[in-house]
């Protein structure tokens, strides 16, 4: 599935929810059942700064994709995590380098993106496309 | 006068609007207070009616806002009993008046003079004294916490000594709301001749702080803790001291007479106010102090203690709740955790229930490496808090811990 593929699907999922509780509880759930970065890639170097709860991205190129694993302590932010890496994890450089987040506006979580927020997501995207980009360049 | 909460809440406007479609409950009171409309309106009054600058304008509007800008200061002298009016330094707040006395101090101090910090102060405490080190060679020594939270003053009095110059201390630790018995740590280290600074900003909005009493050599707070505006705040320092310290930054109103040669500095408090000072927030902060003064005291008490305790008999029987700092000596503060759970994953859920918490480590890391936790949820009350409030604090922090677990 393509990037835009993926986050038509995660926009449809959560316009099942009615209110903010059940759109949380199921973002909780996600970030429950995602793969987490192993446990040897929990290094500092791989700590994404600016957060009130450590946040871990690692990253690797398999076959000309990259694959990204995450680890939260807050359990929302492991969520939106997840929600992106389901969307950004085993794509291409290319494609990642030219895709955005505006799906997790229609999911109603755009409050936790905001550059003033220190859950460390907003650096976390940045991160994901500068590994893109690094990727792209190793080609 | 008597004490009628809903007749108090109408004093804030903020107090009426809604967040997240559920009424705005404020519990980070700690971090700053909401403004009464008195306070506000005596702000817009001011630039609506007499904006001037201070001091030097022989025209009319100069001096009524010259009047204003004083009388609030000996409005702030009254309130806090110090001698002169001259010995209230209004800063920018407590972060700026922490760095005016270790800049002065700079230059006071010798290389191997010692300085006591406690354990439980605030970031913006232990920064400005760190700098003045590297440059003096000064040394500081910390007086360790306890598990409860209190600081441990036997290890105070084996740290003081000859060598001892300066003490700083917090009032009440700003994330667990402990007080701490200043007026013991004054007279302590006042028989080895040392100065002590306290850090009044959690302390001025519970209780009213008699400063001869006290005998603190500097004291310092922040107007938008109690009420007041933010940007501004005051140093107290007594006369002598004031004297002696050399002003920390040059400008106009600071001055007496000016050549090239050289410069004679103006008298205090005007030493120490370079520049125009922030008049607006002053003359709020002097409103904000005679509105407190109206409320009482001793209603704010009485209010504060009952919401605390309330709070913390609902709060504990929360299973696997842990509070942090369970001293009886406390301001109505509630720093906890929740089992695993990530105290910002709980604070972001109080958030869609309009509910305003702290969640972090609070500006104070040396308190958290102590607990070996990487935050906590911090509930602050005011006496404009309800009980009614609490229950719905209670009511979705275990709407929170359900989600969450």
């Amino acid at each position: 599935m393509t990037i835009k593929e993926i986050q038509d699907e995660i926009v449809e999922e959560f316009s099942l929810f009615e209110n903010w509780m059940e759109r949380y509880e199921y973002m909780i759930e996600l970030g429950k059942s995602i793969e987490l970065i192993s446990p040897s890639n929990k290094t500092d170097s791989n700590l994404i700064k600016g957060c009130q709860s450590k946040l871990w991205l690692h990253a690797e190129i398999l076959e000309g994709k990259i694959l990204y694993t995450t680890d939260s302590e807050a359990i929302i932010t492991k969520g939106i995590a997840a929600i992106l890496l389901r969307a950004f994890s085993n794509q291409t450089p290319l494609d990642i380098i030219n895709s955005d987040v505006k799906y997790i506006d229609e999911i109603g979580l755009k409050e936790h993106l905001s550059p003033t927020r220190a859950n460390g997501l907003v650096s976390m995207i940045r991160q994901v496309k500068y590994y893109a980009l690094a990727f792209s360049k190793q080609e | 006068m008597g004490f009628d909460i809903n007749k108090i809440r109408e004093d804030f406007p903020i107090l009426s609007r809604k967040v997240n479609g559920y009424p705005f409950v404020y519990l980070d009171n700690a971090a700053t207070s909401q403004k009464p409309k008195i306070v506000i309106d005596s702000i817009v009054d001011y630039y609506s009616n007499y904006n001037s600058n201070i001091h030097r304008g022989v025209h009319s509007v100069s001096q009524e806002a010259t009047d204003g800008y004083e009388s609030a200061r000996q409005t702030i002298q009254t309130h806090f009993n110090a001698k002169y009016s001259h010995e209230i330094i209004f800063t920018s707040g407590t972060t700026h008046s922490i760095n005016l006395v270790a800049n002065g101090f700079e230059s006071l101090l010798n290389s191997g003079d010692e300085i006591i910090i406690s354990g439980l102060e605030h970031h913006s405490n232990i920064v400005p004294w760190q700098m003045m080190c590297e440059k003096n060679g000064a040394i500081i020594k910390v007086i360790p916490m306890k598990e409860n939270g209190e600081l441990n003053l036997p290890v105070f009095e084996e740290l003081l000594c000859e060598k001892t110059k300066l003490v700083f201390v917090n009032h009440i630790s700003n994330a667990l709301g402990i007080i701490n018995p200043i007026k013991k740590i004054i007279k302590k280290a006042h028989e080895f001749g040392a100065v002590v600074l306290i850090d009044g900003a959690q302390a001025s909005s519970h209780f009213k702080t008699d400063l001869q009493d006290l005998d603190a050599d500097f004291y310092t707070t922040s107007a938008h803790k109690l009420c007041g505006p933010t940007g501004v705040g005051m140093l107290y320092g007594k006369e002598k001291w004031l004297k002696k310290m050399p002003p920390y930054q040059g400008g106009g109103e600071m001055i007496s007479t000016v050549t090239f040669k050289k410069t004679t500095y103006a008298d205090l408090p005007h030493k120490f106010e370079a520049g125009t000072p922030n008049i607006a927030g002053v003359i709020g902060f002097g409103e904000a102090v005679n509105y407190l003064n109206k409320i009482g005291f001793d209603n704010i008490k009485n209010h504060e203690s009952s919401l605390l305790d309330y709070a913390t008999k609902k709060l504990k029987t929360i299973p696997n709740i842990k509070i942090y700092g369970d001293s009886l000596n406390k301001t109505s503060v509630i720093s906890f955790n929740v089992g695993e759970i990530h105290a910002y994953d709980i604070g972001s859920i109080l958030d869609k229930f309009g509910i305003a918490v702290r969640t972090g480590q609070h500006c104070a890391q040396p308190i958290m490496d102590y607990y070996n936790i990487s935050g906590t949820v911090r509930v602050s009350f005011s006496f404009y808090n309800t009980i009614e409030e609490i229950d719905h604090l209670y009511k979705s922090l275990l709407q929170a811990i359900s989600m969450l677990s």
